[in-house]
């Protein structure tokens, strides 16, 4: 009986885990599409580009180094010893809030009243830009980052079970809930995540009523900075912050087609159902056909739903009347 | 007016199509953007730097400038054969494009074009056979070679016999990482261990499925086929799963400085197979600090000098610059073209002596390029990970493949090769 392998929980829980991460990166999707209607191609190239900064802080490294040396001869790599985590945290944040309102003024601005499928080619270029410039700006080494969370496997969970489970893992996701939680209470109980869920529900109504579509992207994008920020310290601490990171937005678009596209519940369990599907089938199915299944299992699982729910579990459905 | 004008455009475009008299053009075929530039970089910075010391120090080669072309390519095999088309008509002598996917687009077309392809430590395995890939070259050493290499370490480990054991490959789902298989499979029948396989997708961010299936199939050995992110996350892993990092042995592409460090402590024992040694323990070092460092002539910022892929690069730049030292001397001439290139790599030989007059002692083994073997000698050494340190030492001599299995199979599939293409033996 598969209940009493071993292995089995231990898959289940590492794909709970795994897709606790998938959603993170998932989330920051959601934020922007619901409230804009814009699918963020660049929401990858967020987590990296805060990642990124964040290290740089954490290191003392001076920003666009190789371009001050190679214009004006400077050679110097550092400032000093770098900053504490908090306050790197929080500086990091400030630039992603920075960030947020050179988007929506240089970018998004310009294009309003554009089609969906404008905003969405813009992303992608906006995804190139953020990539060279996090180049110039932080250089493209590999860097440990590390923001003090516990690495390695959990003793306790070891000792008591036998079970081998990271303890980042285990981080990352009271973070998430912390971060859901959060961000669940901001949109139901503030005027600001009102205002959000209104130009939501409709851009021209909540223009009539005198709400800034212009400030509330700008606190979208903030809020997805946020967000990315939260994905990039967590996939940075697993893997080092290095520039395939921003990868990461390939395991979050299946979860999205799962979960739906307008639903922050959804993206979560969506990430679940993708972490726990995909390790099972590795584990199970992927050496009787040659491994390496996780990247397309997870399509494959959002295109079944798609069948089915093409607006995915919890996505709003799309009703057009003749 | 018009064809003065025009006059001068051909006239423009004539002189920057053609190089200038007296200059040999090596261009880069690098990639220092995209998920795979941490390794891209140190290997470009280093090739470059190697070029530049020669220009500065000794007036470049046999009293010719070098001159360096690079391309970006992303590790993207169309844009490395958009690079290589858009270079190969500038006097281009070899190319070397760091990807096996590029290699193998480029075979064809540089035997074609009479140009020399020098694949180190990559590529197409059986391009070793130089009866019948005439224009490749994959000295001092090939994948089969360090397939070889590492389960004869593990049989010293084991104390000269794996029978019984299970070794498991960890590698890059790709023609890269599926290289090894074949010599592994071979060698699991002549040493009689069991021999499994675990891909991992690109770019391989997530790999606890395959951690979990080393857990279950409690493998003796681990040998790792990795590149880019993939390296880090499964030394990561292998380590948070207590794995003995002395039995994770990876291939010469899984043993940057930028693979272990994120590991930490962790990482600590982790071994992989070496080509070249590491760090700046060399005489050349001082040349390259007082001819290219201190004058703000370096490729990069100078933080990846003595890095493992830092020297890759910069053996990769010896090698070339010995290889065209080699063709002046054969055919007489300083200003020498792709074919006569090719002769020099073909003739290449440097023993001890000459990589210490190099200001390179005991950096690498003997290298000994001849008509048929393209390969050279395929030796090579296995270092060590020591994360209190953060240095790589050789805890092994430079050591020859397992002939008795490379070879078959290197004719075997070069012979496939020559049937498909319609090629004749050569150096008969």
């Amino acid at each position: 009986m598969f209940l009493f392998d071993p292995f089995f929980w231990e898959v289940v829980i590492s794909g709970l885990l795994a897709g606790v991460m998938y959603a993170l990166v998932a989330l920051g999707f959601v934020l922007i599409f619901k409230a804009s209607g814009i699918f963020n191609f660049a929401q990858g190239v967020l987590a990296l580009f805060a990642a990124l900064t964040l290290v740089g802080f954490q290191t003392g490294q001076i920003p666009f180094a190789h371009l001050l040396e190679a214009l004006f001869g400077l050679h110097a790599s550092h400032w000093g010893e770098g900053m504490n985590t908090v306050l790197a945290l929080f500086l990091s944040l400030v630039v992603m809030i920075g960030l947020a309102w050179l988007i929506v003024k240089i970018v998004l601005r310009p294009l309003v009243n554009q089609e969906g499928i404008i905003l969405f080619m813009a992303t992608i270029g906006l995804a190139f830009v953020l990539e060279g410039v996090g180049d110039l700006m932080w250089g493209a080494n590999v860097k440990r980052l590390d923001v003090g969370l516990p690495e390695g496997p959990s003793d306790f969970l070891l000792d008591n079970t036998g079970m081998f489970i990271e303890k980042l893992e285990i981080s990352a996701a009271v973070v998430a809930i912390i971060l859901v939680v959060t961000l669940m209470i901001f949109s139901q109980y503030t005027k600001m995540g009102r205002a959000l869920r209104a130009v939501a529900d409709d851009h021209q109504a909540a223009l009539s009523v005198g709400i800034s579509l212009e400030t509330i992207w700008w606190v979208v994008w903030s809020i997805s900075g946020l967000v990315a920020l939260v994905a990039g310290v967590m996939w940075g601490a697993k893997s080092g912050v290095q520039f395939s990171l921003s990868l990461i937005a390939l395991k979050a678009l299946p979860v999205l087609m799962l979960g739906g596209f307008t639903s922050i519940p959804g993206a979560i369990i969506g990430g679940l159902m993708i972490g726990v599907g995909e390790k099972m089938f590795e584990f199970y199915i992927g050496p009787m056909i040659g491994g390496a299944t996780e990247n397309w299992f997870a399509y494959m699982l959002a295109l079944l739903f798609l069948l089915f729910r093409p607006q995915g579990l919890f996505g709003e459905k799309i009703i057009e009347r003749v | 007016m018009k064809k003065s004008i025009i006059t001068a455009m051909t006239a423009f475009l004539v002189s920057s199509a053609v190089p200038a008299a007296a200059e040999l053009v090596f261009p880069l075929l690098s990639y220092r953007t995209g998920a795979y530039a941490p390794n891209g970089i140190p290997i470009a910075d280093g090739f470059s730097d190697y070029l530049t010391l020669i220009n500065e120090r000794d007036g470049g080669i046999g009293g010719e400038k070098i001159k360096m072309i690079e391309c970006e390519t992303a590790y993207n095999t169309e844009k490395g054969v958009e690079c290589y088309e858009s270079t190969k008509g500038q006097g281009s002598l070899v190319y070397w494009p760091l990807s096996t996917g590029i290699t193998y687009q480029l075979i064809p077309k540089v035997t074609a074009d009479g140009i020399p392809l020098h694949t180190m430590g990559y590529g197409r395995t059986s391009a070793a056979n130089g009866k019948v890939f005439s224009h490749v070259f994959n000295f001092p050493g090939t994948y089969w070679d360090a397939a070889s290499i590492i389960t004869k370490h593990m049989m010293d480990v084991e104390g000269g016999s794996l029978k019984g054991k299970k070794i498991a490959l960890v590698h890059h789902n790709s023609a890269y990482g599926k290289e090894p298989i074949r010599t592994f499979e071979a060698l699991s029948e002549k040493h009689e261990f069991e021999f499994i396989t675990l891909p991992v997708d690109h770019p391989g961010q997530e790999q606890k499925s395959t951690w979990l299936q080393v857990r279950k199939e409690r493998p003796d050995f681990v040998a790792m086929w990795g590149w880019g992110v993939m390296n880090q996350v499964a030394i990561k892993e292998a380590a948070s799963i207590r794995y003995p990092m002395d039995r994770f042995i990876g291939v010469w592409w899984s043993s940057n400085e930028g693979d272990v460090l994120p590991a930490g402590d962790g990482a600590t024992g982790y071994k992989a197979i070496a080509l070249h040694n590491t760090g700046t323990d060399f005489e050349i070092y001082k040349d390259l600090e007082k001819h290219v460092i201190s004058k703000g002539l370096a490729a990069g910022a100078g933080d990846h000098i003595g890095e493992v892929l830092y020297n890759r690069g910069f053996m990769q730049g010896a090698l070339v610059v010995e290889a065209a030292r080699t063709a002046q001397k054969i055919h007489g001439v300083s200003n020498i073209t792709p074919a006569m290139m090719r002769d020099g790599m073909e003739a290449l030989k440097i023993d001890q002596a000459r990589w210490a007059e190099m200001g390179l002692a005991n950096y690498a083994a003997d290298i000994n390029v001849t008509c048929e073997n393209h390969g050279g000698p395929g030796l090579a050494a296995i270092q060590q990970w020591d994360a209190g340190t953060q240095k790589w030492t050789m805890i092994t001599d430079f050591v020859g493949a397992d002939r008795s299995i490379v070879d078959p199979l290197i004719l075997e599939d070069s012979a496939a090769y020559a049937a498909e293409n319609n090629i004749s033996e050569r150096c008969n």
